[in-house]
């Protein structure tokens, strides 16, 4: 074996998590919330709302909540998305308000034509072709999804652009400080995301030695080439669950749901859960409950060498 | 044997669970499709596969009770948890032999919409597709799933989220929609299916319900099985004590059942 000696260490990309979200500019498009109801960053929405980081444009195929909180906290222009609101309760209420005072803007999309948008960002064509859409009004109201006849089979086939959104926030178990990122379980469009973006900011548990990352290296999903900063933030995809790690806090969702139907009580809920934590410490304190795995499954081993 | 007392939901699981096959893979989604699938393969459907556009693929129920389909027993034990690149390719190429869908309207073509409603009071928001158009446009079927409320049955749906047959005939040909199309619906007092021509038509009802209490519900004429197939509308079967057993075990609270 060759015996390797490295004179220099590429750049750790380490930074808190109230220095990342300021590099995230007003003004920008922001895909985030991406594998669904799991791993939805939302530690790094709550930060976007303290620091008032306002006329997003948010990208996402459903929103489990953290679209809600942030079109409560009025930080939203548009909405491009397949489905917005509170998958334990139904609506998001904030969402819901916002679009029938006309304050909105919504760009309605499929699950599909999201993650087609993505892919097509992240390959880097400007669109992709799809069997879906044709026939449904997400297709008829949309100018930017279009029909052609496949220049092959003749078919008439519906086209989906490219998005590429300015920043793709996720939240992963564990990331080095250079960026290169593991996660497991359902990804959703994540990975397409985080690709398609000009930025992507990483929140991780935990963030380990670049061996660990290594050591299995068909479970990197993300790598540090995609990467703009990477934060270590324990439990910042609460409520929502994350593979191998905590629960969903399903009694949050419905007590949100209670607490958010007029903008006087969202904004209450705003003061006490974001904007009365200093950070996530602070937060997961005042959560107090037990959302721990009791029953872990862990993999048959996987070995890797030469 | 029949269980002497449930739920209208609880009924409405157990006639969804009927229509997954054996060897079937299914697009399950959320709430009461999902405990279908559970029951289906824990009886009738033990090679059935289930698919979720999170990414998640099961081959039997999850091992606790689930909110959402990425609730962490979801995951636990799921043959793969993938993309939903991977999930929607499938259903894209064929591979999905039924798709589950809800709706706040269907009309009379089994369109669905779940993105807005008119009220006297304005426009009402709801939230959006999620896959379900992809479902509706590439499922080789779909089952329907919704509460029996005059409301929602429509002449024609107000925003058309989920395509059923358009405006009926050869509708989908001409859209070049490649899917099968509505082939059931599922209310809590009837099942109803779909003519040649796409319309909907009552084919059974559920135990103690009246074709005379339905068909006022509708703002068109309701054609019956009767005419479409000549068989006499039939009595949905109620679920067995084994199915109930499954569904309570599944949704220990009731928090979708009850």
């Amino acid at each position: 074996m060759i015996d390797l000696v490295l004179v220099s260490m590429p750049d750790s990309k380490v930074t808190d998590l109230e220095a990342a979200v300021k590099r995230i500019d007003s003004g920008s498009s922001i895909a985030m919330g991406l594998a669904l109801e799991h791993a939805i960053p939302f530690a790094a929405g709550h930060e976007l709302i303290r620091q008032g980081t306002d006329d997003l444009t948010l990208i996402g195929p459903i929103s489990d909540l953290l679209f809600d909180q942030l079109v409560a906290a009025d930080l939203v222009d548009s909405v491009r998305a397949a489905w917005v609101g509170n998958v334990s309760a139904g609506t998001g209420y904030n969402f819901r308000r916002a679009v029938e005072a006309g304050d909105l803007t919504v760009e309605n999309h499929s699950n599909f034509s999201i993650a087609l948008s993505l892919k097509a960002g992240a390959m880097g064509v400007p669109y992709l072709p799809t069997r879906s859409l044709l026939g449904s009004d997400i297709f008829e109201e949309n100018d930017q999804l279009k029909a052609t006849e496949d220049p092959y089979s003749g078919d008439r086939i519906a086209l989906v652009p490219a998005i590429r959104p300015d920043w793709t926030v996720v939240h992963v178990q564990r990331a080095s400080p250079y960026g290169d990122a593991h996660f497991w379980g359902n990804s959703g469009v994540m990975i397409e995301a985080a690709n398609a973006a000009d930025h992507t900011l990483v929140i991780a548990e935990d963030i380990v030695e670049p061996e660990v990352i290594k050591s299995d290296p068909s479970r990197t999903v993300i790598t540090r080439d995609s990467v703009t900063a990477v934060t270590e933030v324990p439990c910042g995809a609460h409520p929502s669950p994350l593979a191998g790690r905590y629960n969903r806090d399903n009694d949050y969702y419905l007590d949100y749901a209670k607490r958010t139907s007029s903008q006087e009580e969202a904004a209450s809920w705003l003061d006490e859960w974001v904007h009365g934590v200093s950070d996530r410490a602070e937060y997961m304190e005042k959560i107090d409950r037990d959302l721990g795995i009791s029953d872990p499954t862990v993999a048959a081993e996987v070995e890797y060498g030469q | 044997m029949v269980s002497e007392s449930y739920t209208d939901r609880e009924l409405m699981v157990a006639a969804a669970a009927r229509e997954i096959d054996d060897g079937d893979t299914a697009f399950v989604g959320m709430r009461l499709p999902l405990i279908a699938f559970q029951v289906a393969v824990s009886t009738h459907a033990s090679n059935a596969l289930s698919v979720f556009e999170s990414g998640v693929m099961r081959d039997e129920p999850a091992s606790d009770f689930l909110h959402t389909m990425c609730d962490l027993p979801n995951l636990d034990g799921a043959l793969s948890t993938t993309s939903m690149m991977d999930i929607m390719s499938r259903l894209q190429r064929g591979d999905i032999d039924v798709g589950f869908l809800g709706g706040a309207e269907i009309d009379r073509y089994g369109n669905l919409n779940t993105t807005r409603v008119s009220s006297d009071s304005g426009e009402i928001r709801l939230p959006g597709s999620g896959g379900a158009c992809d479902i509706a446009c590439l499922s080789q079927r779909t089952v329907i799933l919704m509460p029996h409320e005059p409301r929602r049955f429509v002449e024609a749906v107000t925003y058309n989220t989920s395509p059923g047959y358009g405006d009926g005939g050869n509708w989908r040909d001409r859209e070049s929609v490649p899917g099968g199309g509505p082939d059931t619906l599922v209310t809590t007092k009837a099942t109803f299916g779909f003519d040649d021509r796409g319309e909907m038509y009552v084919d059974s009802l559920h135990p103690g319900v009246e074709l005379a209490e339905i068909t006022e519900d509708f703002p068109w004429t309701l054609k019956t099985t009767a005419e479409v197939t000549g068989d006499t509308i039939s009595r949905t079967d109620p679920p067995s004590t084994t199915v109930l057993e499954l569904i309570r075990k599944f949704d220990p609270d009731g928090f979708w059942t009850r």
